[in-house]
């Protein structure tokens, strides 16, 4: 039988001993790392460090490259998501994703919410789930009248609300944020964080990105990721703090380098 | 240090226009490619039109009853085509019902499933398939299908030349073609979206046929109307395994002339030049261009439509 689940315990996710591999390349090196609940955690390090490897290893999107695979745990709830009885299908459906580029479906903003939703066999009155999650992501008053419009007709700050809008509408307990405004101007990004911000009563919030001032203004807690400095090459986590601290005070001193702007 | 300005044209610049010859040859020539490929379609289409006005200005034939009437006996002067294009639609209505189906699983399989081994073991394959010439496929119909459909039907129900053999051999020859054109409309769907419906928790299944089918209709659309002209212009197998003599039946096991086989026939036959019968072929061969045409343009209208999707 299952293992007894406690989904009110202080951290939505544990990882353990983690790394990710894409072949013989270790791409990810030990990462140790706990995602608390109803808390944005940012990864911030420099580029091809790693940080959206490990985001995916979270939700096992990574499967999804042939020839990936992963040492050590993941807990969910208490429950290791790499175990063998597993269902990478159940882990998305609980663990969901925005990705760096909005990709609504080439359907009506309308499908774009119901679809996910309906694959999950969603019983409840679909309207009324459309709205609320447009809601929450903050686009309901933009888009309420044009429904029936292809999602791909919408402005690139508002796709990309539609896409967490349908992350949103199967009800994960965690949401995964691969640099979700790095292709978004400057008010768009706002925008996006004031609505992580409103989510994170509801959600949790793991969010990779390169814009260390989104990592300050918009995260509870931060994961800095480096390089290790050997051959291998392999990206590895070297702090992790509150944000504030992290910013202001952080123990590594590569991290203050990063953080200041020195390098990255 | 030496200066480099010794292995330039003087150092006043002159911006006068030059004389390119190879730019003109060139230019040249590819013009006339194009000339002569345009002109070779305006030729066809006048040397089918001219005889086919012949054949409309014979006295015996009227135009209404060669679209309408299902007798085509030339011997008694009746020429109605409906019994020859009736028997294209058959074969081609067969071809398409195995080759759709099974194109389209072939090539979701080939996108969506198969690992990059298998994927370069069948893909190879398939163009081996679509190598094979038409008139070997024929023989395999009249040789291997038709004494398959009798084995299952019933040799007293199944006519040695039958419509249904052709067609489902046809379909074998197009499978290739509707494929890969299918399997390119589904690689042509980018991946992000694959990634957002994994990332909300749906299946292989779900992706394929909820995502990326529909995502990729209008170019599916297009393999499909390819493959109906190929089908419908398709004349080896239909020569070899359709039966010769035009026969207005619904009955796939019964034999069947198509338009195509028909024209292969007479034209073969030692008809004189400028009777009505050898006049006729090249409106038989009229019509076939304008279906043909038409699916042409009707896919060329959805292919645009595909390019607008992604844009």
């Amino acid at each position: 039988m299952a293992q007894p689940v406690s989904s009110n315990g202080k951290y939505v996710l544990e990882v353990k001993n983690l790394s990710v591999f894409y072949g013989d390349f270790e791409a990810v090196t030990n990462v140790n790392l706990n995602i608390e609940r109803n808390k944005i955690t940012a990864i911030i390090g420099p580029s091809g460090c790693g940080k959206s490897t490990l985001l995916r290893a979270l939700n096992r999107m990574n499967e999804l490259v042939p020839g990936t695979g992963v040492s050590g745990e993941v807990l969910f709830n208490g429950q290791n998501l790499y175990a063998s009885h597993v269902d990478p299908v159940e882990v998305r459906y609980r663990i969901g994703m925005v990705f760096q580029k909005p990709n609504p479906f080439p359907k009506s903003i309308y499908e774009n919410i119901a679809w996910g939703a309906r694959i999950h066999g969603y019983k409840g009155n679909m309207d009324e789930l459309v709205e609320f999650s447009l809601r929450q992501a903050a686009l309901w008053e933009e888009v309420k009248d044009k429904l029936d419009q292809s999602g791909l007709a919408l402005s690139g700050g508002q796709q990309q609300r539609l896409c967490i809008a349908r992350a949103l509408a199967v009800q994960p307990q965690v949401i995964l944020m691969d640099e979700p405004a790095s292709s978004l101007d400057p008010l768009a990004t706002l925008k996006i964080e004031e609505l992580m911000h409103e989510l994170k009563k509801n959600y949790t919030i793991v969010i990779v990105t390169h814009n260390m001032q989104q990592a300050a203004r918009a995260s509870d807690y931060t994961a800095m990721m480096m390089l290790n400095g050997g051959e291998t090459r392999s990206g590895t986590m070297i702090e992790f703090n509150q944000t504030s601290i992290i910013f202001t005070r952080p123990k590594d001193k590569r991290t203050e380098g990063y953080v200041t702007g020195r390098f990255g | 240090m030496a200066t480099l300005n010794n292995g330039y044209r003087a150092s006043k610049p002159d911006l006068r226009r030059r004389p390119r010859l190879s730019e003109t040859i060139i230019q040249s020539l590819l013009f006339l490619a194009g000339f002569l490929s345009i002109f070779t379609t305006i030729g066809i289409v006048y040397e089918l039109g001219k005889e086919a006005l012949l054949f409309f200005q014979t006295p015996e034939v009227n135009l209404l009853a060669f679209l309408t009437s299902t007798q085509w006996q030339p011997h008694i002067n009746k020429f109605g085509i409906l019994p020859l294009v009736n028997a294209t639609l058959m074969t081609t209505a067969m071809a398409m019902l195995i080759a759709i189906p099974l194109g389209l699983g072939v090539a979701i399989y080939l996108s969506e499933y198969a690992s990059t081994r298998v994927r370069n073991l069948l893909k190879p394959i398939l163009e081996v398939l679509a190598g094979i010439p038409t008139i070997v496929y024929g023989y395999f119909a009249l040789t291997f299908m038709t004494p398959l459909l009798r084995s299952i039907f019933g040799r007293d129900v199944v006519e040695i030349y039958n419509t249904a053999s052709a067609g489902l051999v046809m379909g074998i020859l197009i499978l290739p073609l509707i494929t890969s054109m299918t399997e390119d409309a589904l690689n042509a769907v980018p991946h992000s979206l694959r990634a957002a419906a994994y990332g909300l928790g749906a299946t292989k299944l779900e992706v394929a046929v909820k995502i990326v089918l529909p995502a990729a209709i209008s170019g599916i659309a297009a393999a499909v109307i390819v493959g109906l002209s190929r089908a419908i212009g398709e004349t080896m197998i239909v020569a070899v395994a359709a039966g010769a003599g035009p026969n207005f039946t619904l009955n796939p096991f019964k034999g069947a002339e198509t338009m195509t086989g028909h024209i292969v026939r007479i034209s073969g036959g030692d008809l004189s030049y400028d009777s009505i019968d050898y006049n006729s072929i090249f409106a038989i061969g009229l019509l076939l261009f304008f279906i043909t045409l038409t699916l042409n343009i009707l896919s060329q209208q959805i292919v645009r439509r595909f390019r607008e999707v992604y844009e």
